[in-house]
């Protein structure tokens, strides 16, 4: 009898379990588990494994769980990506959509920082929320082992759906090519805001995703707004930016990864970020030609807060809105990083109010002081209240 | 077993090992009678003129202290999982085929797992102190021949004061001594800083055994243990193992998950104007609380004001408020680190050591808990009513001692710094698995997931109202640590009653009984 695994059940591995199925031909279900929490959760871990056999039609199996604290909906999940080993079916066993996990998200919405999170690692996700990225990324790419992606891809799902992100945007990072569409097929009924397209090297690859993505809502009969947001990692990726940016009205954002790109160009990735500046205004300049937003690459250093306060500004100066996190506390030295400086407020609030000032009057031409006010300086100055908003 | 109802509800027998209780009766209810307890007077005609106290070895002293069936043996735990005495003694005990003890430890620690042994062999009968890990799991299974009994620090000490345990043998451990008895902690290669938890041993013991790895010639100063007390003093190679004596608790968090609990209490201390210049605190050493210290620490700085003082366990973090003069007083019975040790040893007067009776005794003329304006305390367990649970987990197994926790809810604002869940297991429940502390004496309660303030302090919300601070009521709390987890099964244990929990005047708060396994 052949015995499907899935989960992780080191110590480290909190919120999660490891799972052991092996389907029988009579006998019932014979669940063993091991857990820190059975004497409050046994009953209902028992009831759980009891739903998702149910929901496959399979009655007689033995299911050994070694369970660290993983709530329901990683061990539906864990169970399921078993069953799918061993089955091939097309039924999902989907946890409750939080009435929270629906919201919409704008094309320009504030997108300064966005959480990475490996999508195959429950404890992380759990508390992402809390430390107020405007975006979270379940990530289902480089931080999953290619033997896992279809375990992470139904944990990713489940995540979507039972975890409280607390209103940051909702980010998927896909593979590239096939399992990609096969990510697609996973999340995109679940509200998801943005997918992330790593490795981005032409226009035709984002149409693609772009045209999928849209057949998948039409039949999953969604009506809110799916964007994408292309990852630029390679030389060829950058010298196609401009196409890439402009390749579907659904592109929202440009980001540019660095620690592939400098690989890509055979130079060592630097704190100065010099041997990046090309690629990196390439990927601004692009975006900015098509109206979206330009993001820049994680910063790998999380115990040097001050460097990647520096990096931050140096990003902000060259034009980018927001940067990749992969701990929570870059969050909040990021956000400060990429707010207007109390000068700026104050020059940009003076420049709106002299704006609305002479609309009001009806005049065509905008002065602060002697100064013409050209429109768009008109416009920055809205979008560096709309941050110092943010910020607030 | 007879069992009563107590004020606080809580069904707890009348008796326990043999002695009859009081059941509590309500925050500030109970009066003690009677006079504090006495030793027996000795005179100095029977111990040697030349003040040498010194015995051949610790065996020698426990035969000389007349150490025989059922006696109470009592330590400190100033050496904390590093020490080496308190196993020994019982090893002794065993080999003089000593049968019945009582061990009554300010606190036992993993170290103290070679215990078990002894309390299967029948030397120990039972435990009167904090039952850690490997002895709370020992206990909780229903394996110790009597009652445990749990108790504050302060409890201990008033218990001791009141003769409701009486030491036969103090054995104290003193990282430096004189041949007279006269010890300290602050230097020796098992310094640990101050010895506060050992004063109502050396005091009110029949007979005192000083041990020390560090023997000097008269005089020993300070005198943290004062020698006329003492009846004998063994020298031995090691007394403890420094770097468990300087446990790891002192680092701050680095979860940002327990960092954003510290900022939210540290923001909601400044909402309530609790931070201010003179104000005092105390805080515990854990990973949280330190990184709440560091907030104040900033707060203050920047404010360009000073904290008049702050009690408890002191760490690097506290020493450097104070040597930055952002603190005044620092007032030590439990040194955290090595940093605080070499602070209280060349800054005596800013940073006195303090006894157990100076800061919490209850049946004293006053303590310092209720003069603390922030008191920050943790909690396995805090209920709807704000009742919390420090000793056991809700899978009812006990695994922590009170320590200090009782005395310090008496503080102006008690403050619980808390996950909402920990490894799928809700903190704040419907209702506490053991009752600790009184919900009327439990003020907030801070989690990543919103802050809940007891209805009972209208002052305080008001205070903090409007100052953007995520409030919310703690049912509110308890429903989001389920819907995430799901509703924890309340265990059901068996009827035997395994600890006894007393409340610092006493008398039995709650009890805790033996877990179905």
């Amino acid at each position: 009898m052949k015995t499907a695994f899935a989960g992780n059940d080191q110590k480290s591995d909190r919120s999660d379990c490891r799972i052991g199925l092996t389907l029988k031909q009579s006998g019932g279900l014979d669940i063993h588990l091991q857990s820190k929490v059975e004497t409050l959760y046994g009953e209902s871990i028992h009831a759980c494994c009891r739903k998702v056999m149910q929901a496959f039609s399979l009655p007689h199996a033995e299911i050994v769980i070694s369970d660290n604290g993983a709530p329901e909906y990683v061990i539906s999940a864990r169970l399921e990506a078993c069953v799918k080993k061993l089955r091939k079916t097309y039924i999902e066993v989907l946890p409750d959509m939080l009435s929270q996990n629906v919201h919409a998200t704008k094309r320009d919405r504030l997108r300064r920082s966005r959480l990475y999170l490996p999508g195959n690692t429950p404890k992380l996700a759990l508390n992402a929320g809390l430390h107020s990225g405007d975006g979270v990324i379940l990530d289902l790419e480089d931080s999953v082992a290619p033997e896992r992606k279809d375990e992470a891809r139904i944990l990713v799902r489940n995540t979507l759906r039972a975890v409280d992100f607390y209103g940051a945007e909702r980010m998927v990072r896909i593979n590239r090519g096939e399992p990609g569409s096969r990510d697609l097929e996973a999340v995109i009924p679940h509200h998801v805001n943005v997918i992330l397209l790593p490795k981005c090297e032409d226009a035709e690859q984002v149409r693609e995703t772009d045209r999928y993505i849209q057949n998948l809502r039409k039949d999953n009969g969604i009506d809110h707004e799916v964007w994408l947001m292309p990852i630029i990692e390679s030389a060829m990726g950058v010298m196609q930016a401009f196409e890439i940016a402009g390749a579907a009205p659904s592109v929202a954002a440009l980001a540019v990864g660095l620690e592939d790109y400098t690989a890509d160009i055979g130079v060592q990735r630097t704190a100065k970020g010099r041997e990046s500046l090309f690629a990196r205004s390439q990927v601004v300049n692009a975006a900015k030609a098509h109206h979206i937003q330009a993001i820049d690459s994680v910063f790998s250093d999380v115990s040097d807060t001050q460097a990647l306060r520096e990096n931050v500004r140096a990003s902000k100066a060259l034009g980018f809105d927001g940067m990749g996190c992969i701990h929570p506390r870059q969050i909040r030295v990021i956000h400060e990083a990429f707010a207007p400086t109390a000068g700026e407020i104050e020059k940009a609030r003076r420049i709106v109010e002299a704006f609305r000032e002479a609309e009001k009057r009806g005049l065509g031409v905008v002065a602060v002081g002697s100064k013409m006010i050209d429109p768009p300086v008109v416009k920055r100055a809205v979008k560096i209240m709309e941050l110092a908003e943010g910020k607030a | 077993m007879k069992m009563v109802k107590n004020a606080a509800g809580r069904r707890v027998p009348a008796e326990i090992n043999g002695e009859k209780v009081i059941p509590f009766k309500g925050v500030g209810k109970h009066r003690p009678e009677g006079r504090k307890h006495g030793t027996t007077l000795v005179s100095a005609a029977d111990y040697p003129p030349d003040g040498d106290k010194r015995v051949a070895s610790l065996k020698e002293a426990l035969q000389k202290a007349g150490l025989s069936d059922g006696m109470t043996v009592s330590t400190h735990h100033h050496l904390r999982d590093g020490d080496l005495v308190a196993n020994q003694v019982f090893d002794i005990a065993a080999e003089m085929g000593v049968k019945d003890l009582v061990w009554f430890p300010s606190a036992s620690f993993p170290c103290h797992r070679e215990i078990i042994k002894h309390l299967e062999n029948g030397v120990v009968h039972h435990i009167e102190g904090s039952m850690n890990g490997p002895l709370g799991r020992f206990t909780s299974e229903g394996n110790m021949k009597g009652t445990a009994v749990l108790r504050s620090h302060g409890g201990r000490f008033q218990a001791v004061q009141d003769g409701e345990v009486k030491i036969d043998i103090a054995v104290l451990a003193a990282p430096t001594a004189d041949p007279f008895g006269n010890g300290h902690g602050l230097e020796g290669p098992s310094a640990c800083g101050g010895l506060g938890y050992a004063l109502a041993d050396y005091r009110y013991a029949e007979k005192v055994i000083v041990v020390t790895d560090n023997l000097i010639p008269f005089p020993c100063i300070p005198m943290q243990i004062e020698g006329n007390y003492v009846d004998h003093v063994v020298e031995m190679d090691r007394i403890g193992i420094q770097e468990r004596i300087v446990s790891g608790t002192t680092q701050i968090t680095k979860s940002p998950d327990r960092l954003l609990i510290a900022e939210l209490t540290a923001k909601f201390c400044d909402a309530a104007g609790l931070v201010k210049d003179g104000f005092s605190f105390q805080m515990g050493a854990g990973g949280t609380s330190l990184a709440i210290g560091i907030y104040f620490h900033e707060m203050l700085k920047a404010r360009n004001i000073k904290a008049r003082f702050a009690v408890g366990g002191s760490t690097q973090y506290s020493v450097k408020m104070l040597e930055d003069g952002c603190l005044e007083y620092m007032l030590d019975a439990q040194t955290f680190d090595l940093e605080a040790v070499r602070s209280m040893r060349e800054n005596r007067a800013k940073h006195p050591d303090i006894s157990i009776f100076h800061c919490y005794d209850y049946h004293a003329k006053g303590n310092y808990t209720t003069m603390m304006d922030v008191m920050i305390l943790g909690a396995t367990e805090v209920d709807v009513n704000f009742n919390g649970n420090v000793v056991t987990h809700s899978d009812g197994y006990m695994l922590h001692g009170i320590g200090g926790w009782q005395n310090c809810l008496f503080a102006k604002c008690t403050i619980l710094p808390v996950p909402l869940f920990r490894n799928r297991i809700p903190i704040i429940v419907d209702e506490v698995t053991t009752l600790t502390g009184p919900g009327e004496l439990i003020d907030v309660i801070v989690t990543e997931r919103g802050i809940a303030v007891n209805p009972r302090r209208q002052d305080l919300i008001d205070k903090v109202k409007g100052a953007g601070l995520p409030l919310k009521t703690i049912e509110e709390l308890k429903e989001e640590a389920e819907r995430i987890c799901g509703k924890p099964r309340r265990p059901e244990p068996l009827d035997k009653v395994v600890a006894a929990i007393k409340w610092v005047d006493g008398t039995v708060i709650d009890v805790v009984r033996q877990v179905r396994t």
